[in-house]
């Protein structure tokens, strides 16, 4: 659009907003659906002929209150049953923000489903009943958003109208859920004290409680930051396509097709390609049809290279400095996902970035209970939502970062190869962040206070 | 006095953050660039609306400058727009594309589907879909949906596999984890792929502005004939309305959704401009199809059910 007219102009302001996509959390009368329902309702989100719908099923029913619960379940089961089944997502704006919320169920038994909801969030916001505290449910979810990875947890003490908005009661939660969060290696959380269903401190800011000067549930989520200095990051491309187009005007070019994984890339930079260790240099980027100097995560590219060397789907392409391992065998934390077993000696495909590998289970070392993150070892095989350590051998060397370094490169797919299953989640490398790295995670002097 | 803990920077600072549009489409043209490099045989559904000529458009964008590796795949009901269809046939030809067509009238015409009384033709697009699907084994067929459409959408993969009767079970689906597709199927199965699954109405309609994308002008207010029929503005025309009862007006209206002309209405509206749209669509305190579509109120479940049979 050429024209400056002011609404072009906002048009541009809209279309600058950022995405945060981010996972709920929470037991079953946690209160999280009436967060999720505070949080769309009150974005604006949730439009008339919705909320009629709502309000026709709900006096159906014989109730006297619309039930925003119904609003987030989709299915014929869940509204049947009154429980939420599966990860939904739930999309709302602000000014500032886009936001994609996986909506995940809170019973122990979808521990898959959190698991999916936090494998694409950039924040997790666990939920708490003020009057409960920190239950085994809390450091469930807590654990999986540390395993996971989630670079951001929201502590959201829900329910505070219950316990007369006192002060005391919310510092307690959130000074033993931090100190369990941090140990298992969560590098950033907020506390929030919060009423869903009275509306403090979710969109607005709550006059019961002044003794809280942090920002609300909303304005943090606006604000969060969703990219970290990609500068340190190892540069990661997989392969997915070579785009080819043999035509008279484009008789010779050959460019690899794919999603920066991790990182960022620059013209002149000398490359490698693994797994076959060939090297090259970077030619030009083709930014979807333009021309760029340097692109980065979670840009879609075309690479041309100076060399014409052999590289397909599959394939990773990395600065030739910083190649990560190449390895057959991978140790790996899984969350196992699907309904029959993972059994030691079980022949897999293995699918890392654009790559699928057959492989086999040689081991599963341990089970661990996310309750106390106690390890059962030897437990022979995993069950649906068990999270447990696996050793892998692939039949192809794969270039497997750590998932600490890289979610994107460090996670795989362990899929039945009789009828394409998705069996098991993985991520290579250690499950929790190390006390090392911990050290380096933790804030200079931003300590708590109350 | 504070109670947070090491919260640091805005959230549009980075030099490296994306808007949230270049973030849809990076992740879009990704679905895009998987499917072609792990399927046989992909189809993409269009039927000349705004979804699937922006799914078109990125499809376009993913593979250039090479040609788009896929085949279209329009279910015809038979009771389109005109300036739709002739949209369609412009752009498959523009893109030396190969158009599939799945008729809904032949399939009436040879016995084989009935007409139902209430005229709509919608619910019968499926027999013919999964038919074609089945004739000319397409492995992955893309569709335009958005799980911020419906709640049975919410629940949707983005890779969502289908038997070989092509249905939809919602509690047999593979997790989604990461950017990592499973597109694994058997054979007679196929994966339905929908690569705007993440996009709202209103990023559809901010990307059209941004890609400066032409569209068939019925999504632009017009003076047309219409007359109203549960609650809706339907277009007059041969396909089986007005009834003796409906009285025939002509409004100035435009369309937020393409679909069948039995069952797709029209809403009210001076909006002539892509601005003007999208400046009405921010506004509008009703979803896309709770405002045009019939079909979709004849039961609280009624998308959930005709997904399970196939529809897409």
């Amino acid at each position: 659009m050429s024209n400056t007219t002011a609404t072009t102009e906002q048009l541009a302001d809209l279309s600058a907003t950022t995405l945060l996509r981010f996972a709920t959390a929470g037991s079953v009368d946690d209160g999280k659906s009436t967060l999720v329902g505070r949080l769309l309702h009150d974005s604006k989100s949730v439009l008339s002929d919705q909320l009629e719908a709502v309000e026709r099923v709900s006096a159906s029913r014989g109730a006297d209150a619309p039930d925003l619960a119904l609003l987030t379940d989709g299915l014929r089961a869940e509204r049947e049953q009154g429980i939420t089944i599966d990860v939904a997502y739930r999309y709302f704006a602000t000014a500032r923000r886009r936001f994609i919320l996986a909506d995940t169920p809170g019973h122990v038994q979808y521990t898959r489903n959190m698991v999916t909801g936090a494998s694409t969030a950039d924040l997790a916001v666990v939920l708490v009943d003020a009057r409960n505290g920190v239950i085994e449910q809390t450091r469930r979810h807590a654990a999986v958003a540390a395993l996971l990875r989630v670079p951001h947890v929201v502590l959201a003490v829900n329910k505070m109208d219950l316990v007369a908005y006192e002060e005391r009661v919310f510092a307690e939660i959130a000074e033993e859920f931090t100190a369990y969060a941090r140990e298992l290696g969560v590098p950033e959380i907020t506390a929030i004290p919060i009423s869903a269903l009275a509306g403090d401190n979710v969109v607005e800011p709550s006059s019961n409680m002044d003794w809280y000067g942090g920002p609300t549930v909303l304005e943090h989520l606006e604000t969060v930051p969703v990219s970290h200095d990609l500068t340190s990051c190892h540069a990661r491309l997989p392969v997915q396509y070579v785009i080819r187009p043999q035509t008279a005007e484009h008789p010779d070019y050959r460019g690899y097709a794919g999603q920066i994984a991790a990182g960022t890339f620059r013209v002149g930079e000398s490359v490698t390609v693994l797994p076959s260790g060939r090297t090259s240099k970077i030619t030009g980027i083709d930014l979807l049809g333009k021309a760029v100097d340097v692109a980065w995560t979670p840009q879609s590219i075309t690479l041309l290279l100076e060399d014409d060397i052999d590289i397909s789907r599959g394939d990773l392409i990395v600065p030739s400095g910083d190649t990560p391992p190449t390895t057959q065998d991978i140790e790996a934390t899984v969350c196992h996902v699907a309904d029959t077993p993972l059994n030691v000696g079980q022949r897999v495909l293995l699918k890392h970035t654009t790559r699928t590998v057959k492989a086999i289970v040689k081991e599963i070392p341990s089970r661990l209970t996310l309750d106390d993150l106690s390890q059962h070892p030897e437990p022979g095989r995993l069950v649906a939502n068990d999270i447990g350590r696996v050793k892998v051998r692939t039949a192809e060397p794969l270039a497997l970062d750590s998932y600490a370094d890289s979610r994107r490169t460090g996670s795989f797919l362990l899929i039945d190869p009789a009828d394409g299953t998705t069996l098991a989640a993985g991520m290579a490398g250690e499950a929790f962040a190390t006390a090392a790295e911990e050290a380096a995670l933790a804030p200079d002097d931003e300590g708590w206070d109350f | 006095m504070t109670t947070v803990a090491a919260v640091t920077g805005e959230g549009t600072d980075s030099p490296y953050a994306l808007s949230h549009l270049d973030a849809l489409e990076s992740e879009a043209v990704h679905i895009f660039r998987e499917v072609a490099g792990e399927f046989e045989r992909p189809v993409i559904l269009f039927s000349g609306g705004k979804d699937s000529i922006v799914m078109l458009h990125l499809a376009l964008k993913a593979f250039a400058p090479a040609a788009v590796p896929f085949s279209l795949l329009h279910v015809d009901t038979g009771h389109n727009f005109p300036e739709v269809i002739e949209y369609r046939d412009r752009a498959v030809a523009e893109h030396g594309l190969r158009l599939h067509v799945a008729s809904v009238q032949e399939y009436i015409d040879a016995g084989k589907l009935r007409e139902r009384p209430d005229g709509t033709r919608n619910p019968l697009q499926t027999v013919p879909l999964t038919e074609k699907i089945q004739s000319e084994r397409f492995d992955a067929v893309f569709g335009g949906g958005r799980r911020d459409e419906e709640k049975a959408r919410a629940k949707e993969r983005v890779f969502s596999l289908r038997d070989e009767f092509s249905q939809w079970d919602p509690r047999r689906q593979r997790p989604e984890l990461w950017q990592l597709y499973n597109g694994r199927h058997a054979p007679g199965e196929h994966v339905r792929v929908f690569p705007l699954s993440n996009w709202t109405e209103l990023d559809v309609w901010q990307y059209i502005a941004r890609e400066d994308i032409e569209l068939p002008q019925i999504y632009f207010a017009h003076e047309r004939e219409v007359f109203k029929r549960s609650g809706m503005w339907l277009t007059a025309g041969e396909w089986g309305g007005p009834k003796d009862d409906e009285r025939v007006e002509t409004r100035l209206i435009r369309y937020r959704t393409v679909g069948d002309m039995s069952c797709t209405g029209a809403v009210d509206s001076d909006a002539t401009t892509l601005d003007a749209v999208i400046a009405e669509i921010a506004a509008s305190r009703l979803t896309e199809r709770g405002a045009t579509r019939a079909d979709d109120k004849l039961s609280e479940a009624a998308m959930e059910d005709r997904k399970r049979e196939g529809y897409f």
